[in-house]
């Protein structure tokens, strides 16, 4: 708020030099054929992400070395504003010459980071942050293609606010400790949600599975509960139609409750990294802490008494699977 | 070269409308409300330029044509006091608009919406058009205000406000319409038809920003949204913007004068653009021309994000408008085009031109031939029309 909020401004403004010269002369736009692909002696990917009808849309050609994975050539074409074209050109470009698997390393930070003109300066304005995102997104579903797997196995945890990379579990952490109450202390806490905003409520530009106010309410029903009713009822929602958050909640009372603690005992620990539904199952994929990471029965007896307790407690489709 | 065909947006001062405002500045700057001879000198103008805004919309004496300070205030006036008089005592709870009025109508009707009011948004066709039918159709007993655009801002799409000033005398409801995009483009007689309320703003006809008005029908004068010391008859408190009133006035008697060019060759230069633009494959105008303000074109081009269409536009210097993603500080598409919801691809696609007095055919021939190498650019990045393999499935397009 202040000065500059009233005043608004024009976005184009906000964009660095380099967004200006990649959006009039983009340098890795193109297509790369089947055959061409051949002639160079890789593997052609195509990979697509985002769509018209939601203003955003990129389409990633690269050439694949079959034996050693590297990325011999890196093109794209997209449909979108200036900064989307801008970002597709530079995440083309860090592509070039690296292992897929180092590419999707990459992430829409290091995008926005290449297209600055000076260090500390963001090249483009906050709203536009999401651009990047997209082409992200698109480096991690041609190495899905490439490596035959899904493209969220790339990411480790659930990232609620894509355009600052914040993780769920950062901001339970944060919300918790600092006691906050608003989007607003939330952002300056973490810089979520100060970007596209998408992930603040329902209805942006985006849909979300979690969004800020969710994690909101969640603590201040947490405060609440702590506050009235110690050790009150279980919740009465059945598993399979709760929210992302809400499971969340619920497995991780079940592991506090029941299995953490004999974790703990035996020098070891876990967590909850993501929760997806996968047909009928619910899988849930966990990290193995401390002791636990390596022990011979984390794959096996540990494994099926943390799965059976889930269960019993929540649904029969749960899977547990350790990554 | 600069060419500005953004006038749906704002317009140019016209240079005679200056001309009168200036001596309001520095050397007649009295309060036209008190008592000395400082005050004399602005008032007689202030009287003229008033005679010549009711002129303009064919006002009769007794009904109040308000000024205020634009046209979001005029159209906040009339929906927060319908609701502080109507809704909020009790007497009716429902209110109707289109779902494409300005955000000025909009957000107001959403913010008295969460206080408990009854919203009805009215849906546009395929067209771009309301039908009155549903006006009719959406009437309770409760109804207090139908409040449906003239003409839309984005599209040009006239709206029949004639057929909806009658439905509403038949149901004895109050109507409003915003006719901000219609004056100075049609003619606009608030005697020939049934309403009630009626929004207008200077600085869309040529005249300066910061001076919109309210008219109300004599007997339907709505309670004040500002109080204060009782100026405008105790309307509407607040020291007169007397250059503002007086450049209105002026821009009033010129865009009265202009309404025959504006609709004859405006319309011509508009058509013959619009005719060579279509021409160009894979582009798609919603709205029939003859439902259609005579300065409007609002035209996707498929494939091309529309800010990235602007921004080689304006790299040319040539100043159009989008209200799709990316262009505004939010990221909504064309609010327009999704009501439209013909075809979800060009949502984000589409370009606006509004023409005014002072377009030139040179400026339109620049700028059509800039829009051609556009498209030829833009396409040429475009995903949507770019190679894939064989077999190859892609999510970026819905088929057409």
């Amino acid at each position: 708020m202040g000065l500059d909020s009233l005043v608004g401004g024009t976005i184009w403004d906000e964009y660095s030099d380099k967004v200006t010269e990649l959006m009039n002369n983009p340098k890795n736009m193109g297509e790369i054929t089947t055959e061409q692909a051949q002639e160079m002696g890789g593997k052609l990917i195509v990979a697509d992400f985002g769509a018209e009808s939601c203003g955003d849309a990129v389409r990633l050609y690269w050439v694949v070395n079959p034996n050693t994975d590297v990325i011999m050539d890196s093109k794209f074409k997209s449909f979108g504003c200036g900064t989307a074209i801008a970002s597709s050109d530079v995440m083309a470009e860090l592509c070039k010459y690296k292992t897929v698997q180092e590419a999707v390393k990459i992430t829409n930070i290091d995008v926005e980071k290449a297209m600055r003109d000076t260090p500390d300066v963001p090249s483009v304005p906050p709203q536009k942050m999401h651009c990047s995102v997209m082409a992200y997104d698109v480096i991690k579903k041609a190495a899905g293609q490439y490596l035959n797997v899904d493209m969220e196995s790339f990411e480790e945890e659930i990232i609620v606010c894509e355009c600052a990379r914040v993780t769920l579990n950062t901001l339970k952490e944060v919300i918790r400790l600092n006691d906050l109450t608003t989007v607003e202390q939330i952002t300056d806490y973490t810089k979520a949600g100060g970007f596209c905003k998408s992930c603040i409520r329902p209805g942006g530009h985006e849909e979300k599975d979690i969004y800020l106010v969710d994690l909101l309410e969640e603590y201040e029903k947490e405060k609440m509960a702590a506050g009235s009713t110690l050790g009150g009822a279980e919740s009465s929602i059945e598993f399979a139609k709760m929210t992302v958050v809400q499971k969340l909640k619920a497995t991780e009372k079940v592991i506090d409750d029941n299995i953490r603690q004999m974790l703990i005992m035996d020098g070891g620990d876990m967590e909850i990294l993501d929760i997806k539904e996968n047909g009928e199952n619910h899988d849930i994929y966990i990290r193995y802490l401390g002791a636990c990471n390596g022990c011979s029965s984390a794959d096996t007896g540990t494994l099926f008494a943390i799965e059976n307790i889930l269960k019993e407690k929540l649904d029969q489709n749960i899977r547990v699977l350790p990554i | 070269m600069k060419v500005y065909l953004d006038n749906n947006a704002t317009t140019l001062v016209d240079p005679h409308v200056f001309e009168e405002m200036e001596p309001f500045f520095v050397k007649k700057y009295g309060n036209p409300n008190s008592l000395h001879a400082f005050a004399g000198e602005t008032h007689p103008h202030i009287k003229t330029a008033m005679e010549r805004i009711y002129a303009g919309i064919n006002a009769d004496r007794k009904d109040s044509v308000v000024i205020t300070s634009c046209a979001t205030e005029s159209n906040n006036w009339v929906l927060k006091s319908i609701y502080f008089e109507y809704i909020l005592t009790g007497r009716k709870n429902h209110i109707i608009i289109s779902e494409v009025e300005h955000p000025s109508i909009i957000a107001t009707a959403k913010f008295i919406e969460s206080m408990g009011c009854k919203v009805t948004y009215l849906p546009i066709n395929s067209e771009g058009l309301i039908e009155a039918q549903a006006v009719r159709d959406s009437i309770t007993s409760k109804t207090a205000l139908v409040s449906v655009m003239w003409a839309n801002n984005e599209t040009g799409a006239i709206f029949p406000v004639q057929e909806i000033g009658e439905i509403c005398a038949e149901h004895k409801v109050l109507f409003h319409t915003d006719a901000v995009q219609a004056i100075g483009k049609l003619p606009v007689s608030v005697q020939d038809f049934n309403v009630d309320y009626l929004t207008f703003s200077a600085h869309k006809f040529h005249g300066p920003k910061g001076v919109g008005a309210l008219y109300m029908k004599k007997g339907k004068e709505l309670m004040p949204l500002f109080h204060g010391g009782s100026q405008m008859g105790g309307h509407r408190s607040g020291t007169l913007n007397v250059p503002g009133i007086i450049g209105m006035g002026k821009a009033m008697e010129q865009a009265i004068d202009a309404l025959d060019f504006e609709m004859s060759e405006i319309r011509e230069m508009r058509d013959n653009f619009e005719d060579e633009l279509l021409k160009i494959s894979d582009t798609f105008v919603v709205t029939p021309r003859k439902y259609r303000t005579p300065n409007t074109i609002l035209i996707s081009f498929r494939g091309i994000e529309g800010e990235s269409m602007l921004w080689d536009l304006n790299q040319a210097g040539i100043g159009a408008s989008t209200g799709s993603a990316c262009a505004s500080e939010d990221l909504e598409a064309n609010s327009v085009m999704e009501a439209i919801g013909a075809d979800e691809d060009l949502a984000h696609t589409a370009i606006r031109f509004s023409l005014s007095r002072y377009t030139t055919q040179e400026e339109i021939d620049y700028t059509l031939a800039t829009v051609k190498k556009a498209v030829a650019r833009l396409r040429e990045i475009s995903s949507s029309f770019a190679y894939a393999p064989e077999g190859h499935e892609s999510g970026l397009t819905l088929a057409h």
